[in-house]
C-alpha cells in the first residue's frame, strides 16, 4: 500500500515537473531509480526502447512501463498491473488539474508575459537535463563500469557498442533515404546487431 | 453519456495511433478532432496544441484533457485523459510482462546489449533538435551548460533545476534575453 502511494506520488511530481514532451520525463526517471532503487539504469534504458516501439505518447509509456515493473518486484501480476495504472494516473493527474484550471479560468495563459519569460529559462534547462540523463545512459553502455571502475583504459571501451552508435548516428542524421524513417526502424535493427555480435555486456 | 464514451474512444484511438507521441500526433489530432468529430476548428486545436506545450506534463494528455474539457466539462476532460493513456497501459502491461519472462534468456539480453546503444544515440538526436529550438542568445547557452553540468555532478532532483529555470528567464529576459 505505502509503495503504491510512494509510486503515485513520484509520478505526480514527474507529471507536475515535466516541460516539453517525449524524453522530458527521462531525466525524473534517473532521479527515481537513484532515489527509490525501484529499477535499474539499464532497466530504464530497455524501458526507453520499448516505450519508443509501442503506441502511446512515450512519458505515458515510460510511466506504465515503471509502474509496472515497480509493482511486480513487490506482488507479482496482480501488483504489476496495478503499479502500472497508479503511475500513470499519477503522472496525467497534475495535467488533468492544471489544465482544468487554465481552461476554465485563464484563457490568455498563452499570451501571458510571465509564462512566456518562464519557457525562455525552461527550454534550456528542460534540453539541459535531458543531455544529462543522456550521459548517464553513454556512460553505462558504452563503457565497461566495472572496468572504468579500476580505472580508465582502452579495455573500459564497448568499442562495438561506440561503432554501433556512430553508424546509428550517421544514418539518423545524414543519410537522406534513412533519416526520416521511424525510431523503430533503428531499434529493431540495433537489437538484430546486438543478437548477431553477442553485446549483451 | 454518450458523448463521453465517444470522447474515450475517440481519444484511445489518438493513442493508438501515435508513435512517439509529442509532435507525431498533431497530423491525427487534426483527422480525429478537428475533421471527423468537428469537437474544435483548427486554430483551437492549435491553441490547445501551444499551451500543452507550455504547461507541466504530457502534451498530448494536456491537449486531450483540453479538448475533452471543451466538450464535456470537467468529466469530460478527465474521461478524454483516461482515454488517451488507456492502450499504453494495456500494451507495455501486455508486453513488459513478456518481456520480463524472457529476460534471462541470453539472446534477448543481446538484443537489449543492442537496443540501449540505439536509445543513446535516440538521446543524442532529441538534445540536438531542443537544443537548436531553446538556445538562442548566450543566456540560454549558460542555462543549458549550468543544468547539463549541474545535473551530471549532482543529485539534485530535476525538480530544482526546473524551478531555478523558469525563475532564471523570467530574470534574464527583464536583462535583455532575446525574443523568440
Amino acid at each position: 500500500m505505502i509503495l503504491y502511494l510512494q509510486l503515485f506520488y513520484e509520478f505526480f511530481k514527474t507529471g507536475l515537473f515535466t516541460v516539453g514532451g517525449g524524453m522530458a520525463t527521462i531525466p525524473f526517471l534517473y532521479q527515481m531509480s537513484d532515489a527509490t532503487g525501484w529499477f535499474t539504469h539499464t532497466d530504464l534504458a530497455n524501458m526507453i526502447a520499448v516505450s519508443e516501439s509501442t503506441p502511446g505518447p512515450i512519458g505515458v509509456n515510460m510511466a506504465s512501463y515503471v509502474g509496472f515493473i515497480t509493482g511486480m518486484k513487490h506482488n507479482g501480476t496482480p501488483g504489476a498491473v496495478s503499479g502500472a495504472i497508479i503511475a500513470t494516473l499519477g503522472l496525467v493527474t497534475p495535467s488533468i488539474i492544471v489544465i482544468l484550471i487554465i481552461a476554465m479560468f485563464l484563457r490568455n495563459f498563452r499570451n501571458n508575459k510571465y509564462v512566456n519569460n518562464a519557457f525562455y529559462g525552461l527550454r534550456p534547462a528542460s534540453a539541459g537535463l535531458i543531455a544529462a540523463a543522456g550521459i548517464t545512459v553513454v556512460m553505462a553502455t558504452l563503457f565497461f563500469q566495472d572496468t572504468l571502475a579500476e580505472g580508465f583504459s582502452p579495455a573500459a571501451i564497448n568499442w562495438q557498442g561506440w561503432v554501433l552508435a556512430i553508424i546509428l548516428w550517421i544514418l539518423t542524421n545524414k543519410v537522406k533515404f534513412t533519416k526520416k524513417l521511424h525510431p523503430i526502424v533503428f531499434i529493431a535493427g540495433s537489437a538484430v546487431i546486438g543478437i548477431l555480435f553477442s553485446m549483451s555486456a | 453519456m454518450k458523448l463521453l464514451l465517444d470522447l474515450f474512444l475517440t481519444f484511445a484511438r489518438i493513442g493508438v495511433m501515435t508513435f512517439g507521441g509529442g509532435y507525431a500526433m498533431l497530423p491525427i489530432l487534426q483527422r480525429e478532432v478537428v475533421e471527423t468529430k468537428k469537437w474544435a476548428t483548427e486554430e483551437e486545436l492549435m491553441d490547445y496544441f501551444a499551451i500543452g506545450q507550455c504547461t507541466p506534463g504530457i502534451i498530448a494528455v494536456n491537449t486531450a484533457t483540453f479538448v475533452g474539457q471543451k466538450k464535456k466539462g470537467v468529466s469530460g476532460g478527465i474521461i478524454a485523459t483516461l482515454g488517451i493513456v488507456f492502450p499504453s497501459l494495456v500494451i507495455i502491461s501486455l508486453l513488459a510482462g513478456v518481456i520480463e519472462s524472457f529476460s534471462h534468456v541470453v539472446w534477448v539480453q543481446n538484443a537489449f546489449g543492442g537496443i540501449r546503444v540505439c536509445v543513446c544515440v535516440l538521446i543524442l538526436n532529441a538534445v540536438v533538435k531542443l537544443f537548436k529550438k531553446a538556445i538562442v542568445d548566450k543566456f540560454t547557452l549558460v542555462i543549458f551548460a549550468v543544468v547539463t553540468l549541474g545535473s551530471c555532478l549532482t543529485n539534485l532532483s530535476p525538480v530544482i533545476f526546473v524551478l531555478l529555470a523558469a525563475a532564471a528567464g523570467i530574470i534574464l529576459k527583464a536583462l535583455g534575453g532575446k525574443e523568440q
